[in-house]
């Protein structure tokens, strides 16, 4: 216990030091608004794949074949992997001493940033593959167009995240082609699940002050700079699917502010429970 | 250890490409092609390791194998380090590898990745195009994809229509 100082004469500066030395933490400089805007922004990019992961994660042992179950799990493995790296990169640039962990297992709803496309429940099988392709022909394109972003941490996850989401197309695709030109039945089912989807896909492409300062300073692009490419690839997609495009009206939108889905709540009490309960258990 | 007794790196890689891969134990980390760097820095070993796959389970159990072996050859001070670029593909996987794989029951990776040609490559797959898997038992090319998926994130599952054996491809991005 350090004796009280005169208060007649305060030696500031020595209290500071002392303050400091007593804290045991290094002094981080507070960010400034540029990197508030890359923490946010990068949230925005590991929630989706940590959410969408946790989705898929929920099929395994439901698969419809034991091939299927497989492939989805394997694909919520690439996704939280890829989550890691973007959450990682949030807690350092943030530099207030959380870790991936701590952004994955202690936000509330409110503080995710994930697009509402990826919350949604799986449904049939139909709508959890719509949902894949829709999402991973928008998530190749964004992952292209990292490669060349001004921060060349973000352009190294984005070129070994390209390649295994650019995988996850091609199955996705190839499976909405054979359901959707397969059986009466198989057809039903995926164009039922790309119209329930459809009105969700718009978020993908909204543009705002985040996605701008990100945009100024080169560290990514403009989300409606992705809508030509992701259009084309749905076009073609789709047609070879015989899947009718549902009209463009109406777009769900809030995921990347925080506003959710109620499903969003019922995907953390069961992903965060243990350290809600537990509070820092390990393994 | 004083500096006149560090072991040379290129002992150090020797002894790497002892440690095999835990998934597949068949081939080892530098046949897979994941040891980036090894060098020197001061007293301290710095061993630069590249994921395969970002979700990879086995990373932290290749981490630690590479610290048990090194160990075990009297490195005391050891750096593992992490570099995602440049990415890495199959292509990274060593001739040796591929042998390795193909006489383990793996068929090895074709050339080039999903990433370089997203719907031309899966157009030209669904025209029967030129992607051909040979089954790594009986050498047929008559093999058909079950799932792009397999029994490890690195693999998909096939199966050969001649000597009907099912097999795993390592796949390629």
């Amino acid at each position: 216990m350090p004796s009280l100082p005169d208060m007649t004469t305060p030696n500031l500066t020595a209290l500071a030091g002392q303050a400091l030395a007593d804290s045991g933490h290094v002094q981080v400089p507070a960010p400034d608004a540029g990197q508030d805007a890359l923490v946010e922004w990068l949230q925005r990019m590991g929630d989706n794949g940590l959410i969408l992961g946790h989705r898929l994660s929920e099929w395994c042992g439901h698969g419809p074949a034991l091939e299927e179950d497989i492939a989805i799990a394997n694909q919520a493995l690439d996704l939280i992997g890829q989550c890691r790296l973007w959450l990682g990169l949030a807690a350092e640039v943030e530099g207030r001493g959380r870790d991936a962990d701590a952004f994955a297992y202690l936000r509330d709803a409110g503080a995710f940033r994930n697009l509402l496309l990826v919350e949604l429940p799986n449904g049939d099988f139909g709508v959890t593959l719509m949902r894949q392709f829709l999402f991973d022909a928008f998530h190749v394109e964004l992952l292209r167009a990292l490669k060349a972003s001004s921060d060349s941490r973000i352009a190294d996850i984005a070129a070994k995240a390209e390649k295994e989401v650019a995988y996850h197309l091609e199955r996705s695709a190839d499976l909405v082609i054979r359901l959707g030109d397969g059986t009466d039945e198989s057809h039903r089912r995926m164009q039922d699940a790309l119209n329930r989807l459809w009105s969700y896909t718009g978020e993908m492409f909204l543009d705002d002050a985040v996605d701008q300062a990100m945009a100024d300073s080169g560290i990514a692009p403009l989300p409606s700079s992705l809508k030509d490419a992701w259009d084309r690839t749905v076009a073609a997609v789709l047609d070879e699917a015989t899947l009718a495009r549902p009209a463009d009206g109406w777009h769900h939108k809030g995921g990347k502010k925080g506003i959710h889905t109620e499903h969003l709540g019922y995907i953390l009490a069961e992903m965060q429970f243990l350290q809600r309960a537990y509070p820092g258990a390990r393994w | 250890m004083p500096a006149t007794a560090l072991p040379r790196t290129d002992l150090i890689w020797d002894w790497l490409s002892q440690v095999p891969d835990p998934e597949i134990p068949v081939i080892s980390l530098t046949d897979l092609g994941i040891i980036r760097d090894v060098q020197w820095r001061g007293d301290t070993l710095v061993v630069t390791v590249t994921p395969t796959y970002s979700g990879c389970p086995a990373t932290g159990i290749i981490n630690l194998d590479i610290e048990t072996a090194l160990r075990s050859h009297g490195i005391e001070k050891l750096e593992l380090k992490r570099q995602l670029a440049p990415a890495w593909t199959t292509d990274w996987i060593t001739a040796e590898g591929r042998d390795k794989l193909r006489a383990y029951g793996i068929a090895p990776p074709v050339d080039g990745t999903a990433a370089d040609g997203v719907l031309a490559g899966r157009v030209s797959r669904l025209m029967g195009g030129n992607l051909t898997i040979q089954c790594p038992r009986c050498g047929s090319t008559h093999t058909q994809k079950v799932s792009q998926f397999g029994s490890t994130p690195c693999k998909a599952s096939w199966r050969c229509a001649d000597c009907l054996e099912p097999f795993d491809y390592f796949k390629c991005i």
